[in-house]
Protein backbone atom coordinates (compact mmCIF):
# COMPACT_ATOMS: atom_id res chain seq x y z
CA UNK A 1 0.00 0.00 0.00
CA UNK A 2 1.37 3.47 -0.92
CA UNK A 3 0.29 6.81 0.50
CA UNK A 4 0.09 10.31 -0.12
CA UNK A 5 1.43 12.27 3.34
CA UNK A 6 1.08 15.79 4.19
CA UNK A 7 3.53 16.46 7.41
CA UNK A 8 3.00 20.53 8.12
CA UNK A 9 5.21 22.72 10.00
CA UNK A 10 6.16 21.51 13.04
CA UNK A 11 6.70 17.77 11.90
CA UNK A 12 9.59 18.72 10.55
CA UNK A 13 11.42 20.29 13.31
CA UNK A 14 9.64 20.03 17.19
CA UNK A 15 7.90 17.18 16.47
CA UNK A 16 10.83 15.14 14.28
CA UNK A 17 9.89 12.78 17.07
CA UNK A 18 6.28 12.34 15.59
CA UNK A 19 7.55 11.91 12.07
CA UNK A 20 10.34 9.62 12.26
CA UNK A 21 8.83 7.29 14.58
CA UNK A 22 5.85 6.98 12.38
CA UNK A 23 8.13 6.95 9.08
CA UNK A 24 9.67 4.12 10.99
CA UNK A 25 6.38 2.17 11.92
CA UNK A 26 4.59 2.86 8.62
CA UNK A 27 7.76 0.93 7.13
CA UNK A 28 7.56 -2.06 9.12
CA UNK A 29 3.54 -2.57 8.45
CA UNK A 30 4.53 -2.42 5.05
CA UNK A 31 3.34 0.82 4.15
CA UNK A 32 4.78 3.23 1.87
CA UNK A 33 4.82 7.01 2.24
CA UNK A 34 5.09 9.54 -0.23
CA UNK A 35 5.77 13.07 1.42
CA UNK A 36 3.54 15.57 -0.78
CA UNK A 37 5.40 17.74 -2.82
CA UNK A 38 5.34 21.13 -2.38
CA UNK A 39 3.16 21.32 0.30
CA UNK A 40 2.39 24.68 2.53
CA UNK A 41 1.39 25.68 5.94
CA UNK A 42 -2.83 24.63 6.68
CA UNK A 43 -2.84 27.28 8.62
CA UNK A 44 -3.18 25.61 11.79
CA UNK A 45 -6.40 26.56 12.73
CA UNK A 46 -9.64 26.41 10.61
CA UNK A 47 -10.91 29.67 10.16
CA UNK A 48 -14.39 30.29 11.84
CA UNK A 49 -15.59 33.26 10.38
CA UNK A 50 -18.95 32.79 7.73
CA UNK A 51 -17.81 35.51 5.36
CA UNK A 52 -13.79 34.23 5.57
CA UNK A 53 -13.01 32.42 2.36
CA UNK A 54 -8.95 33.64 2.33
CA UNK A 55 -8.05 30.99 4.83
CA UNK A 56 -9.57 28.20 3.09
CA UNK A 57 -7.25 28.61 0.20
CA UNK A 58 -3.99 27.55 1.92
CA UNK A 59 -5.96 23.91 2.89
CA UNK A 60 -7.15 23.38 -0.55
CA UNK A 61 -4.17 23.94 -2.11
CA UNK A 62 -2.96 21.52 -0.33
CA UNK A 63 -5.59 18.94 -1.94
CA UNK A 64 -4.70 20.05 -5.34
CA UNK A 65 -0.77 19.03 -4.47
CA UNK A 66 -2.52 15.37 -3.78
CA UNK A 67 -4.23 15.78 -6.97
CA UNK A 68 -1.37 16.32 -8.90
CA UNK A 69 0.77 13.31 -6.95
CA UNK A 70 -2.32 11.22 -8.75
CA UNK A 71 -3.60 10.26 -5.30
CA UNK A 72 -7.32 10.12 -3.98
CA UNK A 73 -6.15 10.32 -0.36
CA UNK A 74 -3.84 12.71 1.94
CA UNK A 75 -2.43 11.22 5.41
CA UNK A 76 -1.66 13.88 8.19
CA UNK A 77 -0.25 13.50 11.60
CA UNK A 78 -0.52 16.33 13.23
CA UNK A 79 -4.40 16.80 14.75
CA UNK A 80 -4.53 20.66 13.95
CA UNK A 81 -3.21 19.48 10.37
CA UNK A 82 -5.98 17.04 9.98
CA UNK A 83 -8.88 19.50 11.44
CA UNK A 84 -8.02 22.20 9.66
CA UNK A 85 -7.65 20.26 6.27
CA UNK A 86 -10.92 17.99 6.42
CA UNK A 87 -12.73 20.88 7.52
CA UNK A 88 -11.63 22.99 5.02
CA UNK A 89 -12.18 19.72 2.47
CA UNK A 90 -16.38 19.63 4.25
CA UNK A 91 -16.83 23.07 3.94
CA UNK A 92 -16.09 23.63 -0.24
CA UNK A 93 -17.94 19.93 -0.55
CA UNK A 94 -21.47 21.68 1.17
CA UNK A 95 -20.47 25.23 -0.64
CA UNK A 96 -19.78 25.09 -4.38
CA UNK A 97 -19.85 28.19 -4.74
CA UNK A 98 -17.11 29.18 -2.01
CA UNK A 99 -15.04 26.47 -3.62
CA UNK A 100 -15.30 27.76 -7.32
CA UNK A 101 -14.28 31.20 -5.75
CA UNK A 102 -11.35 29.33 -4.29
CA UNK A 103 -10.28 28.06 -7.30
CA UNK A 104 -10.89 31.06 -9.18
CA UNK A 105 -8.45 32.65 -6.37
CA UNK A 106 -5.92 29.80 -7.43
CA UNK A 107 -6.21 30.35 -11.47
CA UNK A 108 -2.84 29.59 -11.97
CA UNK A 109 -3.02 26.53 -10.67
CA UNK A 110 -3.26 23.57 -13.51
CA UNK A 111 -6.20 21.40 -11.25
CA UNK A 112 -9.70 23.04 -10.48
CA UNK A 113 -10.31 21.24 -7.11
CA UNK A 114 -13.83 19.20 -7.23
CA UNK A 115 -13.70 18.19 -3.60
CA UNK A 116 -13.01 14.63 -4.38
CA UNK A 117 -9.88 14.33 -1.92
CA UNK A 118 -10.09 12.24 1.36
CA UNK A 119 -8.53 13.75 4.65
CA UNK A 120 -7.49 10.48 6.88
CA UNK A 121 -5.39 10.67 10.00
CA UNK A 122 -2.90 8.07 10.18
CA UNK A 123 -4.87 6.48 13.22
CA UNK A 124 -7.64 6.14 10.39
CA UNK A 125 -5.08 4.36 8.04
CA UNK A 126 -3.86 2.43 11.49
CA UNK A 127 -7.59 0.66 12.33
CA UNK A 128 -9.01 1.15 8.70
CA UNK A 129 -6.92 -0.25 6.66
CA UNK A 130 -4.01 -1.71 8.02
CA UNK A 131 -6.00 -3.23 10.62
CA UNK A 132 -5.18 -3.23 14.41
CA UNK A 133 -5.72 -6.83 14.36
CA UNK A 134 -3.04 -7.48 11.89
CA UNK A 135 -0.71 -4.45 13.88
CA UNK A 136 -0.76 -7.14 16.63
CA UNK A 137 0.59 -10.08 14.26
CA UNK A 138 3.80 -7.29 13.95
CA UNK A 139 4.39 -6.55 17.61
CA UNK A 140 7.88 -7.51 18.39
CA UNK A 141 8.19 -5.94 22.05
CA UNK A 142 4.39 -5.73 23.62
CA UNK A 143 4.57 -3.05 26.28
CA UNK A 144 3.43 -5.23 29.09
CA UNK A 145 2.83 -3.23 32.04
CA UNK A 146 3.25 0.13 30.46
CA UNK A 147 0.58 2.00 31.92
CA UNK A 148 -0.45 4.72 28.96
CA UNK A 149 -3.03 7.20 29.63
CA UNK A 150 -4.16 7.96 26.32
CA UNK A 151 -5.11 12.14 25.36
CA UNK A 152 -6.93 12.87 22.06
CA UNK A 153 -6.84 16.75 23.13
CA UNK A 154 -9.63 18.80 20.95
CA UNK A 155 -9.17 18.38 17.40
CA UNK A 156 -9.31 14.68 16.57
CA UNK A 157 -12.74 14.38 17.90
CA UNK A 158 -14.08 17.68 17.30
CA UNK A 159 -16.36 18.66 15.86
CA UNK A 160 -17.89 15.71 15.84
CA UNK A 161 -18.87 15.83 11.63
CA UNK A 162 -14.83 15.56 11.60
CA UNK A 163 -13.91 13.77 14.28
CA UNK A 164 -12.56 10.52 13.61
CA UNK A 165 -14.46 8.89 16.87
CA UNK A 166 -16.64 9.43 19.67
CA UNK A 167 -16.98 12.81 20.32
CA UNK A 168 -16.88 12.36 24.25
CA UNK A 169 -15.49 9.14 24.52
CA UNK A 170 -13.04 8.12 21.77
CA UNK A 171 -11.56 4.69 22.16
CA UNK A 172 -9.05 4.27 19.09
CA UNK A 173 -5.98 5.17 20.93
CA UNK A 174 -6.89 2.50 23.89
CA UNK A 175 -7.60 0.26 21.16
CA UNK A 176 -4.54 0.48 19.68
CA UNK A 177 -1.92 0.57 22.52
CA UNK A 178 -3.95 -2.84 23.81
CA UNK A 179 -2.93 -4.73 20.57
CA UNK A 180 0.52 -3.29 21.49
CA UNK A 181 0.14 -4.81 24.61
CA UNK A 182 0.45 -1.59 27.33
CA UNK A 183 -2.18 -1.13 29.74
CA UNK A 184 -4.50 1.59 28.94
CA UNK A 185 -5.32 3.93 32.07
CA UNK A 186 -8.87 5.48 32.44
CA UNK A 187 -8.62 9.05 31.70
CA UNK A 188 -11.45 11.32 32.49
CA UNK A 189 -9.27 14.28 31.01
CA UNK A 190 -8.96 12.89 27.35
CA UNK A 191 -10.58 15.55 26.04
CA UNK A 192 -10.09 17.93 27.73
CA UNK A 193 -8.40 20.81 25.86
CA UNK A 194 -4.99 21.54 26.78
CA UNK A 195 -5.20 25.46 26.01
CA UNK A 196 -3.50 25.45 22.67
CA UNK A 197 -2.14 28.61 21.40
CA UNK A 198 -2.58 30.40 24.78
CA UNK A 199 0.85 29.07 25.37
CA UNK A 200 2.67 31.93 23.17
CA UNK A 201 1.04 34.62 25.21
CA UNK A 202 -0.66 33.03 28.44
CA UNK A 203 1.62 29.88 29.45
CA UNK A 204 0.32 30.58 33.02
CA UNK A 205 -3.00 29.31 31.55
CA UNK A 206 -1.65 26.49 30.07
CA UNK A 207 0.59 25.16 33.21
CA UNK A 208 -2.73 25.02 35.10
CA UNK A 209 -4.12 22.76 32.55
CA UNK A 210 -1.45 20.52 32.26
CA UNK A 211 -1.54 20.17 36.00
CA UNK A 212 -5.16 18.96 36.08
CA UNK A 213 -4.84 16.94 32.97
CA UNK A 214 -1.51 15.24 34.05
CA UNK A 215 -2.54 14.42 37.47
CA UNK A 216 -5.46 13.11 36.57
CA UNK A 217 -3.37 10.50 34.35
CA UNK A 218 -1.09 10.02 37.61
CA UNK A 219 -4.07 9.63 39.87
CA UNK A 220 -5.03 6.48 37.38
CA UNK A 221 -1.51 5.01 37.38
CA UNK A 222 -0.58 6.05 34.11
CA UNK A 223 3.10 5.65 33.70
CA UNK A 224 3.17 7.83 30.37
CA UNK A 225 0.94 10.02 28.65
CA UNK A 226 0.05 9.28 24.35
CA UNK A 227 -0.62 12.16 22.45
CA UNK A 228 -0.97 12.48 19.07
CA UNK A 229 -1.00 16.81 18.46
CA UNK A 230 2.46 18.57 18.38
CA UNK A 231 0.52 21.56 20.20
CA UNK A 232 -0.43 19.42 22.77
CA UNK A 233 2.54 17.32 22.86
CA UNK A 234 4.81 20.69 23.58
CA UNK A 235 2.15 22.48 26.41
CA UNK A 236 2.16 19.06 28.22
CA UNK A 237 5.90 17.95 27.53
CA UNK A 238 7.93 21.25 27.79
CA UNK A 239 4.98 23.19 29.65
CA UNK A 240 5.91 21.09 32.76
CA UNK A 241 8.74 23.28 33.69
CA UNK A 242 5.99 26.14 34.48
CA UNK A 243 3.76 23.43 36.09
CA UNK A 244 6.59 22.39 38.79
CA UNK A 245 7.10 26.27 39.68
CA UNK A 246 3.67 27.00 40.53
CA UNK A 247 2.99 23.41 42.12
CA UNK A 248 6.36 22.03 43.29
CA UNK A 249 4.78 18.93 44.63
CA UNK A 250 4.04 18.03 41.03
CA UNK A 251 6.12 15.30 39.44
CA UNK A 252 7.11 14.86 35.86
CA UNK A 253 5.39 12.15 33.59
CA UNK A 254 6.50 11.37 30.24
CA UNK A 255 4.42 12.60 26.90
CA UNK A 256 5.51 10.51 23.95
CA UNK A 257 3.23 10.17 20.53
CA UNK A 258 1.30 7.70 20.20
CA UNK A 259 3.62 6.75 16.92
CA UNK A 260 6.57 6.46 19.14
CA UNK A 261 4.50 3.99 21.73
CA UNK A 262 3.85 1.84 18.02
CA UNK A 263 7.45 2.27 17.24
CA UNK A 264 9.29 0.68 20.50
CA UNK A 265 6.51 -2.12 19.99
CA UNK A 266 7.96 -3.10 16.38
CA UNK A 267 11.47 -2.36 17.76
CA UNK A 268 12.33 0.69 15.36
CA UNK A 269 15.43 2.04 16.72
CA UNK A 270 16.10 4.01 19.30
CA UNK A 271 17.17 7.19 16.86
CA UNK A 272 13.80 7.17 15.32
CA UNK A 273 12.36 7.96 19.06
CA UNK A 274 14.05 11.18 19.03
CA UNK A 275 14.36 11.30 22.93
CA UNK A 276 16.45 14.19 22.41
CA UNK A 277 13.47 16.15 21.85
CA UNK A 278 11.45 15.57 25.04
CA UNK A 279 11.24 17.88 28.32
CA UNK A 280 10.90 15.12 30.47
CA UNK A 281 13.00 12.03 29.55
CA UNK A 282 11.24 9.06 29.01
CA UNK A 283 13.97 6.81 28.98
CA UNK A 284 13.87 5.74 32.92
CA UNK A 285 10.36 4.60 32.46
CA UNK A 286 11.42 2.81 29.35
CA UNK A 287 14.18 1.40 30.93
CA UNK A 288 12.35 -0.10 34.11
CA UNK A 289 10.16 -1.71 32.19
CA UNK A 290 12.74 -3.41 29.76
CA UNK A 291 11.54 -1.64 26.83
CA UNK A 292 14.57 -0.23 25.29
CA UNK B 1 -21.89 42.29 46.81
CA UNK B 2 -19.03 43.95 44.98
CA UNK B 3 -19.52 46.59 42.43
CA UNK B 4 -19.03 44.33 39.60
CA UNK B 5 -22.24 42.28 40.52
CA UNK B 6 -24.18 45.48 41.07
CA UNK B 7 -23.32 46.46 37.34
CA UNK B 8 -26.10 47.98 35.42
CA UNK B 9 -27.11 47.03 32.20
CA UNK B 10 -29.13 49.08 30.26
CA UNK B 11 -31.96 46.85 28.01
CA UNK B 12 -33.08 49.15 24.92
CA UNK B 13 -34.84 48.01 21.77
CA UNK B 14 -31.97 49.83 20.43
CA UNK B 15 -29.18 48.09 22.15
CA UNK B 16 -31.14 44.64 20.58
CA UNK B 17 -31.04 45.74 17.38
CA UNK B 18 -27.67 47.15 17.20
CA UNK B 19 -25.64 46.64 13.70
CA UNK B 20 -23.24 44.79 16.36
CA UNK B 21 -25.72 41.92 16.63
CA UNK B 22 -26.20 41.44 13.50
CA UNK B 23 -22.46 41.55 13.03
CA UNK B 24 -22.33 38.49 15.36
CA UNK B 25 -24.99 36.59 13.95
CA UNK B 26 -24.08 36.86 10.31
CA UNK B 27 -19.98 36.34 10.85
CA UNK B 28 -20.84 33.39 13.08
CA UNK B 29 -23.95 32.13 10.97
CA UNK B 30 -25.25 31.77 14.43
CA UNK B 31 -29.18 32.09 15.25
CA UNK B 32 -28.33 33.89 18.98
CA UNK B 33 -32.50 33.45 19.85
CA UNK B 34 -31.91 30.36 19.65
CA UNK B 35 -30.13 29.69 23.17
CA UNK B 36 -32.32 29.11 26.25
CA UNK B 37 -29.70 29.26 28.55
CA UNK B 38 -29.40 26.01 29.82
CA UNK B 39 -25.75 26.78 30.65
CA UNK B 40 -24.42 23.43 29.40
CA UNK B 41 -21.83 24.84 27.57
CA UNK B 42 -20.50 26.84 30.58
CA UNK B 43 -20.72 23.71 32.51
CA UNK B 44 -18.51 21.79 30.28
CA UNK B 45 -15.72 24.81 29.37
CA UNK B 46 -12.33 24.16 30.30
CA UNK B 47 -11.87 27.76 30.58
CA UNK B 48 -14.10 29.62 32.53
CA UNK B 49 -11.96 29.05 36.21
CA UNK B 50 -10.29 32.31 33.85
CA UNK B 51 -13.62 33.77 32.19
CA UNK B 52 -15.05 37.37 33.67
CA UNK B 53 -18.14 36.93 31.40
CA UNK B 54 -19.20 33.01 30.54
CA UNK B 55 -19.94 31.57 27.26
CA UNK B 56 -24.32 30.84 28.37
CA UNK B 57 -23.83 34.45 29.60
CA UNK B 58 -21.91 35.94 26.12
CA UNK B 59 -24.50 34.58 24.29
CA UNK B 60 -27.15 36.36 26.69
CA UNK B 61 -25.24 39.51 26.50
CA UNK B 62 -25.30 39.21 22.71
CA UNK B 63 -28.96 38.14 22.56
CA UNK B 64 -29.36 41.56 24.65
CA UNK B 65 -26.72 43.46 22.28
CA UNK B 66 -24.32 44.86 25.37
CA UNK B 67 -21.54 45.53 22.70
CA UNK B 68 -19.15 47.26 24.61
CA UNK B 69 -19.51 44.49 27.55
CA UNK B 70 -18.42 41.25 25.43
CA UNK B 71 -15.52 43.84 23.30
CA UNK B 72 -13.74 44.10 26.40
CA UNK B 73 -14.49 41.26 27.94
CA UNK B 74 -11.67 38.97 29.24
CA UNK B 75 -13.29 35.42 28.56
CA UNK B 76 -13.01 35.60 24.18
CA UNK B 77 -9.02 35.97 24.40
CA UNK B 78 -9.09 33.12 27.03
CA UNK B 79 -11.81 30.48 24.51
CA UNK B 80 -9.05 28.70 22.68
CA UNK B 81 -12.13 27.37 20.37
CA UNK B 82 -11.65 23.94 21.50
CA UNK B 83 -15.13 23.10 20.59
CA UNK B 84 -16.67 21.28 23.81
CA UNK B 85 -19.15 24.08 24.27
CA UNK B 86 -20.22 23.07 20.47
CA UNK B 87 -20.44 19.34 20.90
CA UNK B 88 -22.68 19.55 24.04
CA UNK B 89 -24.99 22.45 23.13
CA UNK B 90 -28.54 20.96 23.56
CA UNK B 91 -30.01 23.54 20.58
CA UNK B 92 -26.90 22.69 18.38
CA UNK B 93 -25.82 26.04 18.50
CA UNK B 94 -21.76 26.91 17.73
CA UNK B 95 -21.23 28.67 20.58
CA UNK B 96 -17.62 28.67 19.67
CA UNK B 97 -18.14 30.65 16.33
CA UNK B 98 -20.17 33.11 18.25
CA UNK B 99 -16.79 33.96 20.38
CA UNK B 100 -14.76 33.93 16.82
CA UNK B 101 -17.34 36.28 15.55
CA UNK B 102 -16.69 39.06 18.37
CA UNK B 103 -13.06 38.64 18.36
CA UNK B 104 -13.24 39.52 14.37
CA UNK B 105 -15.36 42.23 15.21
CA UNK B 106 -11.97 43.63 17.19
CA UNK B 107 -9.28 42.22 14.76
CA UNK B 108 -10.65 43.38 11.77
CA UNK B 109 -10.63 47.54 13.26
CA UNK B 110 -6.90 46.08 13.63
CA UNK B 111 -7.19 45.68 17.28
CA UNK B 112 -4.27 43.13 17.92
CA UNK B 113 -4.63 41.04 20.86
CA UNK B 114 -0.99 39.93 20.88
CA UNK B 115 2.18 41.45 19.56
CA UNK B 116 5.25 39.20 19.82
CA UNK B 117 7.69 41.83 19.75
CA UNK B 118 6.82 42.66 23.36
CA UNK B 119 7.84 38.74 23.75
CA UNK B 120 11.43 38.32 24.81
CA UNK B 121 13.42 36.11 22.99
CA UNK B 122 13.31 33.52 25.88
CA UNK B 123 9.62 33.98 26.08
CA UNK B 124 9.44 33.06 22.56
CA UNK B 125 12.20 30.59 22.47
CA UNK B 126 11.28 26.76 22.44
CA UNK B 127 7.68 27.20 21.21
CA UNK B 128 6.95 25.47 18.08
CA UNK B 129 5.81 26.77 14.93
CA UNK B 130 2.24 25.27 15.43
CA UNK B 131 1.90 27.48 18.60
CA UNK B 132 3.02 30.73 16.64
CA UNK B 133 0.83 30.58 13.44
CA UNK B 134 -2.35 29.17 15.23
CA UNK B 135 -1.64 32.26 17.90
CA UNK B 136 -1.39 35.11 15.11
CA UNK B 137 -4.32 33.47 12.89
CA UNK B 138 -6.34 33.76 16.67
CA UNK B 139 -5.20 37.13 17.86
CA UNK B 140 -4.53 39.10 15.28
CA UNK B 141 -5.47 40.69 12.12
Amino acid sequence: MKISYYPGCTLKNNAKNFEDSTLCSLKKLGIEVEELPRWNCCGTVFSLATDDLIHHVAPIRNLIRTKESNSEKIMTLCAMCFNTLKRANERVKADPESLEKINDFMYLEKINYEGDVKVLHLLEILRDEVKFENIAKKVVKPLKNLKVANYYGCLLVRPKEIGLDDVENPTILENLTTVLGADPADFPFKTECCASYQTVDKPEIVAERAFQILTSAQSQGADVVAVSCPLCAFNLDHRQKETVKKYPEFKNIPILYFSQILAIALSCPEESLRFDLHFVDPKPILKEKGLI
Amino acid sequence: MNKETLMRINLSKRNIKDPFVVKVEELSGQNLLACYQCGKCSAGCPAVSEMDILPNQIIRYAQLGLKNELLQSKSIWICASCFTCNARCPKGINIAEIIEAIRQILLRKREDHVNLNKLSDAEKGDVPPIAIISNLRKFTS
